[in-house]
C-alpha cells in the first residue's frame, strides 16, 4: 500500500450566514495516495472548491470554518494548526492554482519577481538568487525566453503564459501535494492541452500528488488516478477512474456522463437530461441530496440519506439502490459504450 | 439526421470585414487595425444550424454581430430576404430587426436586473407591435410555458432564477417577435452540463416547431458538433474550414480544425490517443503573420505557405478549406499527429 500524503476524514466545512450555519461540504472522506492525481469532479455549488480551500485552510479567510471532521497531510492534522503554522506549509509544502490566472497574479508586479517572492520566503534565497530559480522555473514551465518574460507583467502576458506562471510559482518550492482547482476552465482548448500536458510532466518529473478539480468529465478522464464525484456538498460516488468510466453507478454520474453532448450518434436527438436544477447548499432536500432529480428515486430515497455501498474492490457509490443489489451495478448502455470506447467522443 | 433541410438560402455573407481601429497618442491617430473579421463569405440554408467555432479572439462574435448590423461593417454585404441589411435605413432596418435575434452568452449580464421578467419578455412585443397590454400578457404567458418556465413566475425580477432559467427567459425575449434567424452566441457556455442539456434540447425543439434557423456561435466543440448541421472553423479572423458536422469531426482538412478537434479532452480514460499539441499562442490579429495564418504554428507548414494565403476553395463536394496542403489523402491525419510530436 503506498503512502497516503493526504487523509480527508468526515469534513464538514460551512459558512456562517446570518446566524445559520450553511454546510458547504457535508461529512466527506477521501484519501490521496504519493504520487496519484485525484480529480474532485461536479457542478457548480458542489462543494468541490470549498473542499480544496479547507485543506489549504484559506477557508478561514473566506468567512467560513472547518465545523467537523479532520485533514491529515503526512500524518500531521491541518485542521487544527495555527495560521501561523499553515503559512509555512502553503506554498511551500501544499500549492494551489486557481481558476482564473489573470486575477490570480499582482498586476503591478513583473512576474518572475511574484515566482521569486515564494522562495525568499520559504528558502530564504537571495533576491539575485531567487530571481535566477525564478527564470529557470519559468523554462521548466515552457515559456520561451523566459529572461525576458521575467521581467514583463502580467497583462504582457496571454491567458496561457499566465496560467504556466501561476503553475511556476505552485512549483517554485517543490511541493508534494499541488492543489489545482479549474486550471483550465478560462483556458481555449488547445491551449487547455498544452496546460493538461505540462501537468501531467511536471507530476512526473517532480514526484508531486495532485488534487484537481474540474466540472469537465473529459479534462477528469485524462488526467485522473481516481476520481471522487461531488453533488450539492456531498460524494456522491469514488472510484479508479476506470471504474468510474466503466461502471458509472450513482444515478448522477451516470447521467452527468449521458448528458455531455456530442457523441457520434446524438446528432438531432433528444440529449439526456437530469431534470431540475441543483439545489441551493441552503435548500437540500431530506434524504438523498439527489433525489429530487433522480430517475430512480425509491421511497426510502426520500427519507434517509444513503451511506456507502461497496460496489468493487475500490469503488463505492452512496446510493440506496446498492443496497439490494449487492454490489450490482446499474451501468446505463450509454455509460457502458463510453467507457468501452464504442462511441467516440 | 432527423430534419430534412432545403436547399432555400436564408441569409447571405458576402465578403464581409470588421476592422478596428487602432489609436494613439493626443490626436488618436489611427496606427494599425485589428483584422476580427477578414473577407468572410457564407451562406446559410432555411432551417439549419451553423455553428461557428474557433478560440477566442478569433472573430467568431464579432462575425455573428456584423451579420444582424449590431455593429457596421467595414466592407461586404449581408443578404437577408433580397436586401443588403448594411445598407438599410433606420426604418426598414427596424422592420427587418423582428425576423433577426439573438441570444447572449451570459444570463446574468443580459438580463435588466429592475425589469420584471414580464417586462424583459414583454419588451420585443412592446416596440414592434401595436399589441395591447393584455394580448402582451398573453403571449409572455405562453412565451414562457414554451420555454419550459412557470408562468406564475412573470412578475418576479431576473435574481430569483436559475442560470439555466435565465437563459430560458433570454430564448423566450428572442423568440418572441418569431424571428426567422437567431444568432446564439455562446448560449449554453455559461452552463453546467446537467442544464445545458436542458437547454440544447429546448433549441433543438424551438427550431422543429417554429423553423429557426440558428447561427449557433461557440467555443465548446462537443456543443456545436451536436446541434450543428453544418460546421465553420474560424482562425484570426478567417474562416479555416466549412462543411457538414459529420464529415468535419470524423476527417479534418485543414491541419488547425485537426489539432483543434484533437485536443478535446475525451470522457474515456481509456483513450488517451495521441493528442497534437500546438506550439505558442494564437498570434495577435493587428499583425497577423504572412501568408497562411496558421503557418506559424503548423506542423506541417512549408515554405509556400509562408509566402502565400490560401483562399477557401472547396476540395471535396460540400467541403472548404483554406490551406495549400489539406489533409485529403487517407491516414493524412496520422502524418500529421506523427509530426507534430516529433
Amino acid at each position: 500500500m503506498a503512502r497516503k500524503i493526504l487523509e480527508v476524514n468526515q469534513m464538514t466545512a460551512g459558512f456562517l450566514v446570518n446566524t445559520d450555519i450553511v454546510k458547504a461540504t457535508d461529512r466527506i472522506s477521501f484519501d490521496l495516495e504519493k504520487g496519484q492525481t485525484l480529480c474532485i469532479v461536479g457542478e457548480s455549488g458542489s462543494g468541490k472548491s470549498v473542499t480544496s480551500l479547507a485543506v489549504m485552510r484559506l477557508i478561514d479567510y473566506a468567512g467560513g470554518m472547518i465545523l467537523e471532521g479532520d485533514i491529515k497531510f503526512n500524518g500531521e492534522v491541518l485542521s487544527t494548526k495555527s495560521q501561523e503554522e499553515m503559512r509555512k506549509i502553503r506554498g511551500n509544502r501544499i500549492a494551489m492554482i486557481f481558476q482564473d490566472p489573470m486575477s490570480s497574479l499582482n498586476p503591478v508586479f513583473m512576474v518572475g519577481e511574484q515566482i521569486a517572492e515564494s522562495l525568499r520566503l520559504h528558502q530564504n534565497k537571495s533576491d539575485k538568487e531567487a530571481m535566477k530559480a525564478a527564470v529557470d522555473l519559468l523554462r521548466q514551465v515552457g515559456i520561451p525566453s523566459p529572461e525576458v518574460r521575467a521581467r514583463q507583467y502580467p497583462h504582457e502576458l496571454s491567458g496561457g503564459m499566465c496560467q504556466r506562471v501561476v503553475i511556476a510559482i505552485a512549483l517554485a518550492c517543490q511541493p508534494e501535494l499541488l492543489i489545482a482547482d479549474e486550471p483550465t476552465t478560462a483556458l481555449d482548448v488547445t491551449v487547455q492541452a498544452q496546460i493538461l500536458d505540462l501537468l501531467q510532466q511536471l507530476k512526473k518529473n517532480n514526484d508531486m500528488s495532485i488534487i484537481m478539480i474540474t466540472h469537465d468529465m473529459g479534462v477528469a478522464a485524462e488526467m485522473a488516478d481516481r476520481i471522487v464525484v461531488m453533488y450539492a456538498g456531498g460524494i456522491m460516488e469514488e472510484g479508479s477512474v476506470h471504474e468510474i468510466f466503466a461502471k458509472p453507478s450513482h444515478p448522477y454520474t451516470v447521467g452527468l456522463l449521458k448528458s455531455i453532448p456530442g457523441f457520434e450518434d446524438s446528432h438531432g436527438e433528444e440529449l439526456y437530461t437530469i431534470k431540475g436544477n441543483i439545489p441551493r447548499i441552503n435548500e437540500l432536500p431530506t434524504g438523498c441530496r439527489f433525489h429530487p432529480r433522480c430517475t430512480h428515486a425509491m421511497d426510502i430515497c426520500r427519507k434517509q440519506e444513503p451511506g456507502f455501498f461497496q460496489l468493487g474492490q475500490d469503488h463505492k457509490a452512496a446510493c440506496w439502490l446498492y443496497e439490494e443489489h449487492g454490489g450490482d451495478s446499474i451501468v446505463s448502455p450509454a455509460g457502458a459504450a463510453i467507457a468501452h470506447g464504442e462511441v467516440r467522443v | 439526421m432527423s430534419r430534412q433541410l432545403s436547399n432555400e438560402t436564408l441569409i447571405e455573407v458576402k465578403n464581409i470585414k470588421k476592422y478596428f481601429p487602432i489609436k494613439k497618442g493626443l490626436l488618436s491617430r489611427v496606427v494599425g487595425q485589428v483584422k476580427a473579421v477578414d473577407d468572410i463569405s457564407l451562406a446559410i440554408k432555411k432551417g439549419e444550424t451553423f455553428g461557428l467555432v474557433g478560440e477566442s479572439g478569433c472573430g467568431k462574435s464579432t462575425l455573428g454581430r456584423v451579420i444582424l448590423r449590431l455593429q457596421s461593417a467595414s466592407d461586404g454585404e449581408v443578404i437577408y430576404a433580397g436586401k443588403n441589411i448594411h445598407t438599410l435605413g433606420s426604418s426598414e432596418l427596424r422592420g427587418l430587426r423582428q425576423d433577426l435575434q439573438i441570444i447572449f452568452q451570459d444570463p446574468f449580464g443580459s438580463l435588466n436586473p429592475r425589469f420584471l421578467i414580464s417586462d424583459i419578455i414583454g419588451e420585443p412585443l412592446k416596440v414592434h407591435t401595436n399589441m395591447k397590454p393584455r394580448e402582451i400578457e398573453a403571449r409572455v404567458v405562453e412565451l414562457m410555458e414554451l420555454v419550459g418556465l412557470d408562468a406564475n413566475r412573470r412578475n418576479r425580477y431576473p435574481h430569483e432564477f436559475s442560470g439555466g432559467q435565465r437563459q430560458r427567459i433570454g430564448i423566450a425575449r428572442a423568440i418572441a417577435l418569431n424571428p426567422k434567424f437567431i444568432v446564439a452566441d455562446e448560449a449554453v457556455s455559461a452552463l453546467d452540463v446537467s442544464v445545458q442539456s436542458q437547454v440544447l434540447n429546448l433549441l433543438a425543439r424551438l427550431q422543429r416547431e417554429l423553423g429557426l434557423t440558428f447561427l449557433f456561435i461557440a467555443h465548446g466543440l462537443n456543443v456545436v458538433r451536436h446541434i450543428s448541421d453544418r460546421v465553420g472553423v474560424m482562425y484570426l479572423g478567417k474562416m479555416a474550414e466549412v462543411g457538414p458536422t459529420e464529415e468535419v469531426y470524423n476527417k479534418p482538412l485543414h491541419p488547425y480544425t485537426a489539432a483543434l478537434l484533437s485536443s478535446i479532452p475525451r470522457p474515456n480514460p481509456a483513450l488517451k490517443r495521441g493528442r497534437i499539441i500546438l506550439k505558442g499562442d494564437v498570434p495577435s490579429p493587428a499583425n497577423p503573420p504572412s501568408g497562411c495564418r496558421f503557418h506559424p504554428r503548423c506542423p506541417m507548414a512549408k515554405d509556400r505557405c509562408k509566402a502565400e494565403e490560401p483562399l477557401i476553395r472547396e476540395v471535396l463536394p460540400g467541403r472548404q478549406v483554406a490551406c495549400h496542403f489539406p489533409l485529403v489523402e487517407e491516414g493524412a491525419f496520422e502524418k500529421m499527429a506523427a509530426m507534430s510530436m516529433g
